[in-house]
């Protein structure tokens, strides 16, 4: 028996709870709990009405039956009667079965909002925090619409009792986070600000939240909350451990407080007022010369509390990410906690810093533990901290140790759980990507994934060597040497072969000179793995072979005699059989011209982000990934034949021969499988379904406007609103971007990113982007920031793509959008006489350095908004200079960091008619013709 | 701070008492029970108190028998959580004096009702013991004088966890 049965015991529910404690199985329980329900059932209907205490007793054992998992049916209207009764507990029994077992029966809750707007009236303060409890806990719309006005009012009364007040602010919260249209927004809010300054620690503790919640969705109208908060806090910090009494823990002064105040301040950049500043880094500060303390209690409750307090002033500092000397202080107690005894400290400490390596503070501070955190991936006895290990070395990776990283991960990746192995596949191959110096080690990299965890090596994976492979001609080579000797393995994985049988279908012919890997050679070995493999990677290999026949006449007649075999030709399965007699119609009828046509080399696939990361962002929102893949793996939609191999057997006709004809007659054999087949599975495959139509301008349309301006809108449906606010100066630039949440739903798993298409083909990042993470979760109505600083290297044509992805009612929604960075946005203005001017002009004579257009005006022709015009895309505008008044002439320098560009430029109206002619001048030819294409499109 | 829920079950996988901050279907609550008490039962001692499930980030920490065990999303702070539910545990024990198990079982609506006066909506409303209790010490002493207190009939080997 309990030690205590304090408050009133309820004989006949004790004495139920045992019964069924004592049940030998659960047959007998189920037993027990029907003949109760059937007891409490007749009482309730019984002619006899009950007294308060029996209502209360069975109302009681319904919820204990629930709580073991049965569902309960009735007794609702019983327990709305409670909430009408004098007596507390009776009252409070009511409460507690309306907040557990309702959710949103309309009808019993118009009689839950009477018995709780009489106790909100009651001005008994045990009552109305009951009836406060009650709403907070159902939370729904209907109870939003008859409350919320009420309690702002209650929260700010002069009158209301302490423990009210609390009970009101959290309620207040929970009602604002669900319906924030229902809260009256007006005078109560500016004190409520002021409950920061309230005597009471409780009531400060729990009007925080609100405050919070409030401030994240009107920022400006609650800056004075930040000046408070930070005396607040400071005032916390430096009291001494007994200070606060009761709101001392373990002797730290109010830890719940001081994480709350701190997250407060996150919703917050910087204090713009000195003296305010001043105070919070101090705060900070002292927090982190605390940690260096010893402690005060051994207890793990005392290191818990204030590290709780570390690790939230690090979120702040890092939130900030504008005091070097902090970032760098936090990283090194990190550093610190990164081999700390506690498990929980390690986790955490590997969590924060994945955050610090993003920043340019403290990158370089995060890469000095990476042997740590290394030997934390290879010792740590629990997955989820190696996980934590895992993700920190992908986010401190970078080109200094990118062959460091990826070498210990697919060490690590031989005995890695199994739970995480797909995601270290993925990330190793991004790394390896990302990282390339050479493109044999990607390749290398990529085999050896397939050889140590071919399993968990998925599609995009393999897809995405071969697109890499494809489309550069100085790994192709190294490519095919490679893999013919990975299968020359006596057992290798299946994606091995597919990998292998595509790249020697392909590039074969480069390594056929060696007697070792002759044409028959090659031909053997693959199909010496042909009868272990599946349908897909026969079909596959099928293509590799109608593909040698081009390549290596030689081998024709081995391989018609393959296709001719009766396993072949008579194979059961539709897709293998029709590829066998089509292949063999192809090789014995078409003559070498046009077979060579049909089965040229494939094209290079147009570079866009890369599918892989796609994935890896999918898998980081889990309903989204396994929805997706599901799909993706559906093994009707033959993805081998159509994604990677140009074959006539995806035109489906009935007769090879029609099938033959139409192909001689097809335009150039490479477009459709690119368009068709490949477009859809092998780059499209990160394009997310169901992208919700644009309203307004289309993408193209609205990032071409934001050539010449620097703020607006770039994007907007019916769910989502994207607006961009930028700055630049000289080479480098900011950009703000907001992503305003239309519907009242919140949108969840919210990522957005920025990734560079010309990355890979350069090897040269013209670009570097550096994001802020934003939060995962974007409320209805609710708009976040996102930081975007930007470095421009060298000059560049294509812009970097934001691609945002997020679940909106469970449906993952995707969207890419190209960011409007483009190369004028670097340009500095520069006044000149017209005798330099024309001097310089002379200069840039050269006819690769000039790129001129004449073209249509698409708007009317007004002499001020083209001067508006091109004075938003940067230049200077001369006058006096050009001897026609109409025209236009300007200068500028683009500037990147790693050189300048200076450019001139004309532009001739035309006015009768109706035409422009726009000419270039700029040291780089690149330069002249990217800048002519873009202006010529604002006119 | 934002819990979405938090559990209390036994070793042996039975729920003690569940608290829902976000209003949730009965078939998908039950459903994340079982899977979540699965994960959690498995962890060996000594392992982080820490883990990412599903969207959310779970807190948990073993008293005795029972685990403890919050849901909380991804911006909010672990080691406040776990020290949050080791409040709670300080309040259950001071209350019932030396808390077991049992003492959750038999009288599971105390449990609630405690844990009321502490979080709200998912949130701290108060984090001193002293106020906490006393509310729950006054809304006993509002009982009425006629229901006196009856001692139950059970008795266990103390569990007793602090």
């Amino acid at each position: 028996m309990p030690a205590v049965s304090k408050g009133d015991g309820m004989r006949g529910l004790a004495v139920f709870i045992s019964d069924i404690r004592n049940c030998k199985s659960k047959e007998a329980e189920i037993k027990r709990i029907n003949k109760e329900l059937a007891n409490i059932r007749s009482k309730f209907k019984g002619d006899k009405a009950l007294d308060g205490y029996s209502k209360k007793k069975y109302v009681c054992k319904l919820l204990f039956i629930f709580l073991l998992g049965h569902d309960i049916d009735f007794g609702h209207m019983e327990a709305v009667n409670l909430l009408s009764s004098n007596k507390y507990t009776e009252k409070q029994i009511g409460y507690l079965f309306i907040s557990v077992l309702v959710n949103s029966n309309s009808e019993l809750i118009r009689l839950i909002n009477n018995a709780i707007k009489n106790d909100l009236a009651s001005r008994n303060p045990t009552f109305m925090c009951l009836a406060l409890h009650c709403i907070a806990n159902v939370g729904s719309r209907e109870m939003g619409e008859a409350f919320a006005a009420d309690i702002p009012r209650i929260l700010v009364a002069g009158d209301s009792m302490d423990s009210v007040k609390q009970s009101a602010a959290l309620c207040l919260l929970r009602l604002y986070k669900a319906s924030p249209d229902l809260v009256p927004m007006g005078e109560w809010t500016a004190r409520v600000v002021h409950l920061l300054n309230d005597q009471h620690m409780g009531v400060v503790t729990a009007a925080v939240s609100l405050i919070t919640c409030l401030c994240k969705k009107n920022p400006d109208d609650f800056k004075t909350c930040i000046s408070l908060a930070v005396s607040r806090l400071s005032r916390i910090v430096s009291s001494a451990s007994t200070d606060l009494q009761d709101y001392t823990y373990y002797f730290v002064p109010a830890p719940w407080l001081s994480v709350k105040l701190l997250r407060l301040l996150q919703c917050y950049p910087p204090p713009e007022d000195a003296a305010v500043k001043g105070r919070l880094v101090e705060c900070l500060e002292t927090v982190l010369n605390k940690a260096q303390e010893p402690p005060k209690s051994k207890k793990v409750q005392h290191s818990n509390a204030k590290n709780a307090i570390l690790f939230e002033t690090i979120s702040l500092i890092i939130h900030y990410d504008s005091e070097p000397n902090l970032l760098v202080r936090a990283c090194n107690q990190l550093g610190q906690f990164l081999q700390h005894r506690e498990t929980n400290l390690r986790y955490l400490a590997l969590e924060s810093m994945c955050t610090l390596a993003s920043s340019e503070f403290s990158h370089e501070a995060v890469k000095t533990h990476i042997d740590t955190v290394i030997n934390a991936l290879k010792t740590e006895r629990d997955v989820s901290v190696r996980q934590r290990a895992a993700d920190l070395l992908y986010a401190m990776c970078d080109r200094s140790n990118a062959k460091q990283i990826v070498s210990e991960m697919l060490r690590y990746l031989e005995t890695a759980d199994y739970a995480i192995r797909e995601e270290i596949v993925l990330k190793v191959a991004i790394l390896a990507e990302k990282y390339a110096v050479d493109y044999s080690w990607y390749v290398d990299t990529i085999l050896n994934l397939i050889r140590i965890a071919g399993d968990y090596v998925s599609e995009e994976v393999w897809y995405r060597v071969l697109q890499i492979v494809t489309n550069r001609d100085d790994v192709q080579g190294y490519a095919a040497k490679t893999v013919f000797e990975a299968l020359q393995a006596p057992a290798c994985h299946e994606n091995m072969v597919k990998v292998g049988g595509y790249i020697l279908g392909e590039f074969g012919n480069l390594i056929a000179g060696d007697p070792r890997s002759s044409p028959p050679v090659q031909f053997s070995l693959l199909h010496s793995k042909f009868h272990l493999c599946s349908v897909a990677t026969r079909a596959l290999l099928l293509s590799t072979y109608i593909k040698f026949i081009n390549l290596f006449p030689e081998t024709k007649a081995t391989i018609q005699g393959v296709l001719r075999a009766g396993s072949q030709l008579r194979n059961a399965d539709v897709e293998l059989q029709q590829r066998a007699v089509e292949y063999l119609t192809l090789s014995s009828v078409a003559s070498t011209d046009v077979l060579a046509t049909v089965l040229e080399e494939m094209p290079p696939f147009p570079e866009r982000e890369s599918s892989i990361l796609a994935k890896l962002k999918r898998k980081k929102g889990p309903g989204a990934a396994s929805a997706l893949d599901d799909g993706r793996r559906d093994p009707s939609s033959n993805d081998i034949n159509g994604g990677v191999e140009p074959t006539p057997s995806t035109v489906s006709t009935p007769s090879p021969s029609a099938d033959l004809l139409g192909l001689r007659a097809a335009p150039p054999p490479a477009a459709p499988p690119a368009s068709a087949g490949a477009g859809n599975l092998l780059v499209d495959v990160f394009d997310g379904p169901a992208a919700q139509p644009s309203l307004g301008p289309t993408p193209e349309e609205a990032f071409l406007r934001f050539v010449c301006k620097n703020n607006g809108v770039l994007f907007e449906n019916q769910l989502l609103q994207i607006g961009v606010k930028s700055e630049f100066r000289q080479n480098l630039g900011r950009m703000y971007l907001f992503y305003g949440n239309k519907t009242s739903v919140q949108f969840q798993n919210f990522s957005p990113t920025v990734v560079h298409p010309g990355d890979l083909q350069t090897h040269i990042l013209s670009l570097a982007v550096q994001t802020k993470r934003v939060a995962a979760q974007v409320d209805g109505g609710a708009q976040v920031q996102q930081v975007l600083n930007i470095e421009c290297l060298r000059d560049f044509l294509t812009p970097p793509l934001l691609s945002v992805r997020f679940r909106y009612g469970g449906a993952p929604q995707a969207l890419t959008l190209k960011l409007p960075v483009t190369i004028n946005k670097f340009f500095q203005p520069t006044e000149m006489a017209a005798q330099d001017f024309f001097q310089r002009w002379k200069q840039l004579s050269l006819p690769q350095q000039e790129a001129q257009k004449i073209f249509k005006a698409n708007h009317p022709m007004d002499a001020e908004v083209t001067k508006a015009k091109l004075l938003g895309f940067g230049s200077a505008l001369l006058d006096n200079v050009d001897p026609n008044p109409e025209n236009f002439v300007g200068a500028g320098i683009i500037q990147t960091k790693a050189l300048q560009v200076g450019c001139l430029l004309r532009l001739e109206p035309n006015a009768q008619a109706q035409m422009y002619r726009l000419t270039l001048r700029t040291s780089k030819e690149s330069v002249s013709r990217h800048l002519c294409e873009l202006l010529a499109q604002q006119f | 701070m934002c819990m979405r829920f938090m559990l209390l079950f036994s070793r042996q996988g039975k729920l003690r008492l569940q608290k829902w901050y976000l209003a949730t279907s009965d078939k998908e609550r039950k459903k994340m029970v079982r899977e979540l008490m699965q994960v959690v039962l498995a962890r060996k001692p000594k392992m982080c108190s820490f883990l990412e499930w599903r969207d959310l980030k779970v807190v948990y920490k073993r008293y005795a028998s029972l685990y403890f065990c919050c849901a909380i999303e991804g911006q909010d702070n672990e080691l406040i959580t776990l020290e949050l539910i080791h409040r709670y545990v300080e309040l259950l024990d001071k209350y019932f004096g030396s808390v077991c198990e049992l003492d959750i079982i038999f009288n599971f609506e105390k449990a609630y009702f405690i844990l009321d006066e502490f979080l709200m909506g998912g949130d701290v409303q108060d984090t001193s013991k002293k106020s906490v209790l006393k509310a729950i010490e006054q809304a006993d002493l509002l009982q009425e004088g006629d229901e006196s207190p009856e001692s139950a009939v059970m008795s266990e080997p103390g569990l007793s966890w602090l």
